[in-house]
């Protein structure tokens, strides 16, 4: 295998399962501290319960989002080491500023939430929880500027061989920036809701093992996370459509190849709903047409074609020289599907859920099927998110950095097959641990419930202190 | 060499001097938790100590990389690309360790024992392969015009450079022992005095072997006399002085000192390359320089205006955090880890 290959696998890899974890954290960290200000503000005890137990399912996500958020760093270095050298100037800056500016107060306001339950007051404590969220919303900000410059490159200029940076405005001014930043804050706060709504209907359903404050505990808590779920949702449809259309400007042929779209299409353009494509003979097997469709997502209305993948491949070689510019195009195909069709499902099982639940006539909890069906759920963000970056970093292909800087450039010369082989095996062994334990440790955590974390609170009680100030104790 | 690229290469060292400083002690706790604790509850204070504030050294290392990437893209790719093994190894470290205090603090009673080992082990490999890394780094490496390197075995792994991973490994260790020290009460905190009183007699009998390789295998004493000089006898008075605090019971002494030697390596490590970033063994004319190696002229200066932008603030709240936590984690009273 060559290293091209392999580097790639690495990222699609360490990228997908590191992915899984920073939506969950970011979510479930506004669903935490949005629960613990309703504990501030109303003094329920029970908001304080729920507080710390999804705090302690975020803290699992959390580890294993920061050790894989190293590899990602890391790996830019050691398997792309051209690339690291061509945009240095450029993609290393956002990278630096969201350690100095996201990490050290992500990091450092959760060891401080995490241990000064009894230390500070409940309005400051709820605001290191703040800050957490603060900054991780920040962190993914910092990393789309980043990666935003390899879809659409901005604020740079070309010299001495590299890109170099010459307007940093202009890479925070990036369109893609916005389009990315706002629909993976909108797919993070969904994840947050539909997990939290989905492990509290999974864990309801066997309520009789449950003591009643727990029960009541998941009851609200599921409330609360199918609210968070159907603003998510519409939050990411609405920026998903924005993002598209911008696509067929910005990336005609990421646009055409999540459509299955070979020939230049009529205009009005016809939409197609599902399909398989022959990709060595650039024809679509079958596929099931809707007219009009497809000029409406593009540029939201009735008329207007789109350029197909052939002859934008006739212009990206008479621009680019020769190569094999088609994306994998049934890969995207069907990662765009499943993404936005997973994204509907929400935004239904989300309205029903509420629905089901509403004051008057709270009937959800009754309803096994509909317990089960928001369960099930708990599963889709995280198919959904993986579609998502598939369609994104696939449709960047052949390129790094779009039109600018190609992968087969990019890789580090001297790093053996051998070696990436070796990385690649321990880390896909590695992950598969991680996740096993994840599971297992969150399946755990939903057992033993809300109620059963009293002892954990001594730990703060006054200790005998040579330096004492004497400040802090309540 | 612009006094921008001299500025960032300078604060490129201060990154990795407070990681060291900071996550130093981090490692010496984590190696402990299997060689010094005797039993649960003395686990679960050890570990206890450093709960809140490990995460936060981490992100020194974190701003580190990212600070070389963005500042010297060329010493990054060349440096991460060359010791691809050598690094892996290090991500290894860090991530079996870095999952351990959510993971142990999770699992039932009789399954912590994984999660113990696996935050020793990691807490073992993380500065002895950095210390591989850094001291086979200052002898220089086989590097062609491009900056790529190819390195075969002994480049990596030879008699200096496994010297100078277990000095690192020792100067974390006793680093955690002095912190141990002044963060617990109780057997531990005597037990982790004594284990540091013996164990400086081993870091003596290194340091003096790291000074002599240090003459033989590298150009620092030839390229910067007075400064290899100089920082050689600071980290050997600090040492004295740490070892000196732990029989006097001065535990804050003991700790500042054993962290201002791991600062004072660090400031050798980087005033001997200067003004090179990487040495070439093939020729000279390979080596990476400051000048040569950096990003442009604007990325360095808005990257400058942010770090001195952020620097006071992070700093200030990392100070807070050390304030709140500044009691000791009594033996009485341990309870799990987490919320």
């Amino acid at each position: 295998m060559d290293i091209v290959t392999l580097a790639r696998f690495q990222f699609a890899m360490t990228t997908i399962f590191h992915y899984f974890f920073v939506p969950f954290s970011i979510g479930v960290a506004l669903v935490v501290a949005i629960m613990e200000t309703m504990y501030v503000v109303k003094k329920d005890e029970s908001y304080k319960k729920m507080a710390k137990f999804w705090g302690n399912i975020f803290l699992l996500s959390f580890a294993v989002g920061v050790v894989t958020g190293i590899i990602q760093e890391f790996q830019f270095g050691m398997n792309w080491s051209a690339y690291s050298r061509f945009v240095g100037d450029i993609f290393g800056a956002p990278l630096a500023v969201e350690a100095l500016l996201a990490f050290f107060l992500e990091s450092t306001f959760l060891g401080l939430w995490m241990f000064t339950w009894q230390r500070v007051n409940p309005k400051m404590h709820v605001s290191f929880m703040w800050l957490v969220t603060l900054g991780s919303i920040l962190s993914a900000f910092w990393i789309l500027v980043a990666n935003s410059f390899m879809q659409h490159p901005t604020g740079y200029t070309y010299r001495n061989g590299r890109a170099e940076m010459n307007d940093f405005g202009a890479l925070l001014k990036n369109p893609q920036v916005w389009y990315e930043f706002s629909h993976v804050i909108m797919a993070a706060i969904l994840m947050g809701g539909i997990l939290i709504a989905g492990m509290s209907a999974f864990r309801l359903l066997k309520r009789h093992t449950l003591s009643e404050l727990s029960t009541s505990i998941f009851k609200k808590s599921l409330r609360v996370g199918l609210g968070i779920a159907l603003f998510g949702s519409l939050g990411v449809l609405a920026t998903g459509d924005m993002q598209m259309q911008a696509l067929v400007e910005d990336q005609p042929m990421k646009f055409a190849a999540t459509e299955g779209l070979y020939e230049d299409s009529d205009d009005p353009a016809s939409w197609t709903a599902v399909g398989w494509m022959d990709e060595a003979n650039h024809e679509r097997v079958f596929g099931i047409r809707v007219p009009y469709v497809l000029s409406i997502l593009s540029y939201h209305s009735l008329s207007g074609g789109v350029e197909g993948m052939d002859s934008l491949n006739e212009s990206l070689t008479a621009e680019y020289g020769d190569d094999n510019y088609f994306p994998p195009v049934n890969a995207m195909f069907w990662s765009f599907r499943i993404m936005v069709g997973l994204g509907m499902l929400t935004l239904l099982v989300s309205t029903l859920g509420l629905f089901f639940t509403r004051k008057k006539s709270p009937s959800l909890f009754k309803k096994p099927w509909m317990l089960w069906t928001v369960g099930a759920m708990t599963f889709a963000p995280f198919i959904a998110n993986t579609c998502g970056w598939l369609v994104t970093e696939l449709g960047r292909y052949p390129w790094t950095v779009y039109g600018m800087f190609k992968m087969e450039d990019s890789v580090s010369p001297n790093v053996t097959p051998a070696s990436l082989l070796f990385s690649n095996i321990v880390y896909f062994l590695l992950f598969g641990g991680l996740a096993v334990v994840m599971f297992y440790l969150v399946v755990r955590e939903l057992r033993k419930g809300p109620d059963q974390q009293e002892e954990q609170e001594k730990e703060e009680e006054p200790a005998t202190d040579p330096f004492d100030g004497g400040a802090f104790n309540e | 060499m612009s006094s921008l690229q001299l500025f960032w290469f300078i604060l490129i060292g201060v990154l990795f001097a407070g990681f060291f400083f900071l996550e130093g002690f981090d490692f010496g706790v984590g190696m402990s938790v299997q060689t010094l604790a005797k039993n649960d509850k003395e686990q679960d204070q050890v570990i206890q100590t450093i709960g809140p504030v490990w995460d936060g050294n981490e992100v020194w290392l974190i701003s580190a990389g990212g600070a070389m990437f963005a500042s010297f893209p060329m010493w990054y790719a060349s440096l991460f690309s060359g010791y691809y093994l050598i690094l892996f190894l290090i991500l290894f470290g860090l991530i079996i360790r870095g999952v351990s205090f959510e993971f142990r603090s999770g699992m039932p009673e009789e399954r912590k024992w994984i999660w113990n080992w696996t935050l020793t082990i990691g807490s073992f490999i993380v500065p002895f392969f950095f210390g591989i890394l850094f001291i086979s780094m200052i002898q220089g490496m086989p590097m062609d015009s491009n900056g790529d390197m190819t390195a075969g075995f002994t480049d990596y792994i030879n008699l200096f450079s496994v010297v100078g991973g277990i000095a690192l490994t020792l100067l974390c260790y006793l680093h955690g022992m002095n912190y141990i020290s002044l963060k617990t009460t109780g057997p531990i905190r005597e037990r982790a005095k004594k284990y540091a009183r013996a164990l400086y007699w081993a870091l003596y009998a290194g340091l003096i072997v790291f000074a002599v390789l240090l003459y033989i295998q590298t150009d620092f004493f030839a390229l910067h006399p007075v400064s290899t000089s100089v920082l050689l006898g600071v980290m050997i008075l600090f040492t004295v002085i740490a070892n000196y605090c732990s029989y006097i019971n001065k535990e804050l002494v003991a700790f500042l000192t054993s962290g201002f030697t791991l600062i004072a390596l660090v400031a050798l490590l980087f005033t001997g390359l200067f003004p090179r970033v990487l040495i070439s063994s093939t020729t000279s004319a390979n080596d990476l320089l400051i000048e040569s190696a950096s990003s442009s002229p604007y990325t360095l200066k808005i990257m400058s205006y942010t770090a001195i932008g952020l620097l006071p603030f992070i700093l200030a709240y990392i100070a807070w955090t050390y304030y709140i936590f500044r009691k000791r984690v009594k033996h009485t009273e341990i309870a799990g880890y987490g919320g």
